[in-house]
């Protein structure tokens, strides 16, 4: 089942005279249970393309359908409640409410679809505990280690049971032990069935990956899928 | 919605408090404002709820009449009187009158003296009509009577604190006290009537008016004042005129000049008092108004510094699904428990500042908040902090989810 159509986005940035050609002509569909990995150099666009995917940004031009809706026409109110359903964000600096303690953090999206409390203690829990962090719900962010403020996050991103999760360098702040650990948690979550877009430049991260999109300049360079045999090929 | 309200309230409190001195400072505007109408209205209220009883106890339909001399007048040393030739011309003429008493201060010393002690009160000369006009009875022995004016005697009538203060026994009557050189027997104790604006309404001596006369001597200067009380038929306006008549009338008062007396009702009393009360209550508006102004500019001011303070918060709420109205609410809500926080502060502050200054001056009615200033004030610092938080809120609805979470 295809859950995302890209067809000929751009994403122009005019800085003063001269325009940056973020994304120029990206043509991708996306399948229920992906393992995605967007790779390349910095500045090649990769972030872009997770905001437009994340329907946090707007393409220039071009054609989104994300679960058979077309982005194009929404209003910011219907891209909330898009971002709210569809999508679960993990980001590379965390973006935990600094103020809440992990499960006000995770419960926060429940918030704005209106369920009860006690429904949303109980999600909440669910999935700090799929997580492995049971025992730390009631810790600040900053009371927490990088890669256990990750997991917050990544509990964040799995409680309102999202069509895809995307991630921009979710191990990018981490050492390499928790890098592992979280990386292990996303191949079970694949495992589990979740849709799974992963932006990174490590290829070491790739390589979890099933499907492998390299970017350059704005554009797609390679797109191809990784034979479960041939991983080791891309070192 | 109820309970999206109850959640807003929550966090908006929770940031609220996690900046102590910073929110406390930002509402002084309007903890200031809302105190000082508070202390004002408090005390004012008080005085106004005390009075009205002074003036109600007096009865709505007695009357004083007063001699009145412009200031220009007193300047060239000219006095007016009220005699007792025109107390004498309305007991004979007026109608409608039921009971009519004189008035006349003791105007040399006020001293007071029983044994060894000595005290000063203000010592009046007046007729037995006197306890119905001032609605002012006895405890223990008798009132002044008529033949008391009629054969001059030097006996009085005391109040509870003249007791008090020269040492007098529980039951003072057939106790002797010396006013101005002569010797008084003390045949009564009045009911005690309590404080009025800081005064005891029981420092009094009341001696017979003939008494008081003759202790003055030199009965040329003599200016009284009359008390009266209208018979359940008469009309006061009726009256008032026929009094003003007979009045100018007896002083000779041509068509052109203003009446030397003044006729005065207990509500006309308490309705200057009223318009005294009211023109304080503008100028506290004012007062208000303005800190509430400046109140609410300051919570505009930390609520735009707490909106770019939280951008990066703000785009992690919208990524996550927050629409619109949620950060708003947010935002809405903070600024308006903050104002609400300083309303409740500065109800309290007010409160005890007026029960401070009640409690200062002794005899001064103790401070209430009638239930309508509490309500003004809440509800006028709740809108100062909507109307002012309107703009930050929508700042922060407004942010670019994709900006704000980029934003360091
Ligand atoms: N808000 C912006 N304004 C101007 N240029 C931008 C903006 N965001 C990204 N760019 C430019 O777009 C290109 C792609 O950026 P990005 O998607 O962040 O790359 P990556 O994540 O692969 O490092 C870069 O050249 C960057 O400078
Ligand atoms: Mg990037």
């Amino acid at each position: 089942m295809v859950l995302i159509q890209l067809q000929d986005i751009t994403k122009y940035y005019e800085m003063g005279t001269q325009v940056v050609k973020a994304l120029d002509g990206i043509n991708i569909d996306v399948y229920k249970n992906d393992y995605l990995a967007f790779i390349g150099s910095s500045g090649s666009g990769k972030s872009t393309m997770l905001n437009i995917l994340g329907c946090l940004d707007k393409p220039t031009n071009g054609q989104y359908h994300l679960n058979g809706t077309n982005v194009e026409n929404l209003d910011q109110n219907q891209l909330s409640e898009i971002r709210n359903k569809e999508i679960g964000f993990i980001f590379q600096s965390f973006n935990l409410l600094p103020r809440a303690d992990a499960l006000g953090n995770v419960m926060q999206p429940l918030i704005y679809r209106n369920i009860s409390v006690r429904k949303r203690k109980e999600m909440a829990i669910e999935a700090l505990t799929r997580v492995g962090l049971s025992d730390r719900i009631d810790h600040l962010p900053n009371q927490l280690s990088g890669g256990q403020r990750q997991r917050v996050a990544i509990a964040r991103a799995l409680v309102t049971q999202p069509s895809i999760l995307l991630a921009d360098e979710p191990t990018g702040n981490l050492d390499s032990r928790t890098t592992t650990e979280i990386m292990q948690l996303f191949d079970e979550l694949h495992g589990e069935g979740h849709t799974l877009i992963i932006v990174t430049h490590e290829n070491e991260i790739a390589r979890h990956c099933h499907r492998i999109i390299e970017m350059k300049d704005g554009t797609i360079f390679n797109d191809s899928a990784v034979e479960k045999g041939s991983k080791e090929l891309i070192n | 919605m109820l309970f999206a309200l109850f959640e807003s309230s929550r966090s908006a409190l929770a940031s609220i408090f996690a900046h102590r001195l910073r929110s406390f400072l930002t509402t002084l505007g309007i903890i200031i404002g809302v105190a000082s109408v508070i202390a004002v209205v408090s005390v004012t209220q008080g005085m106004s709820a005390f009075i009205g009883d002074t003036f109600a106890s007096l009865g709505t339909n007695s009357l004083t009449i007063q001699s009145y001399t412009p200031f220009e007048d007193q300047m060239k040393g000219i006095r007016s009187r009220l005699t007792p030739e025109d107390l004498e011309l309305i007991e004979r003429r007026a109608e409608g009158i039921a009971s009519i008493t004189p008035i006349l201060y003791a105007n040399r010393s006020s001293q007071i003296k029983y044994g060894s002690q000595t005290a000063f009160s203000q010592i009046m000369g007046t007729t037995y009509a006197y306890q119905d006009v001032a609605q002012s009875y006895t405890q223990l022995g008798r009132f002044l009577a008529q033949p008391d004016n009629l054969t001059r005697r030097r006996i009085a009538v005391i109040g509870e604190d003249v007791r008090e203060n020269l040492s007098l026994p529980e039951n003072p009557v057939n106790e002797y006290v010396e006013i101005g050189g002569e010797w008084f027997k003390i045949v009564g104790l009045l009911d005690s009537m309590g404080d009025a604006m800081g005064m005891s309404r029981d420092d009094i001596v009341l001696v017979p008016y003939t008494t008081m006369v003759s202790l003055q001597g030199n009965q040329a200067r003599t200016d009284i004042q009359i008390q009266l009380s209208l018979s359940d038929s008469a009309e006061l306006e009726e009256v008032t005129t026929q009094l003003t008549t007979l009045l100018r009338n007896a002083h000779n008062l041509s068509s052109d000049e203003d009446d030397d007396f003044r006729i005065q009702t207990a509500e006309q009393l308490m309705e200057e008092f009223n318009q005294i009360i009211g023109m304080v209550t503008v100028v506290i508006g004012g007062i208000v108004g303005i800190s509430l102004l400046v109140g609410g500019i300051g919570i505009m001011n930390i609520m735009l510094v707490s909106v770019t303070e939280r951008t990066r918060e703000i785009g992690i709420c919208k990524a996550i699904g927050a629409k619109r109205h949620h950060i708003l609410m947010q935002f809405l809500i903070e600024a308006l428990l903050l104002s609400l926080l300083g309303g409740l502060i500065g109800l309290a502050t007010g409160f005890g500042l007026g029960t401070l200054i009640a409690n200062t001056i002794p005899g001064f009615p103790s401070a209430t908040i009638p239930l309508w200033s509490i309500a003004l004030a809440l509800g006028f610092s709740g809108f100062v902090g909507v109307l002012f938080g309107i703009l930050p809120a929508a700042k922060a609805a407004n942010l670019d989810p994709i900006d704000a979470l980029r934003y360091e």
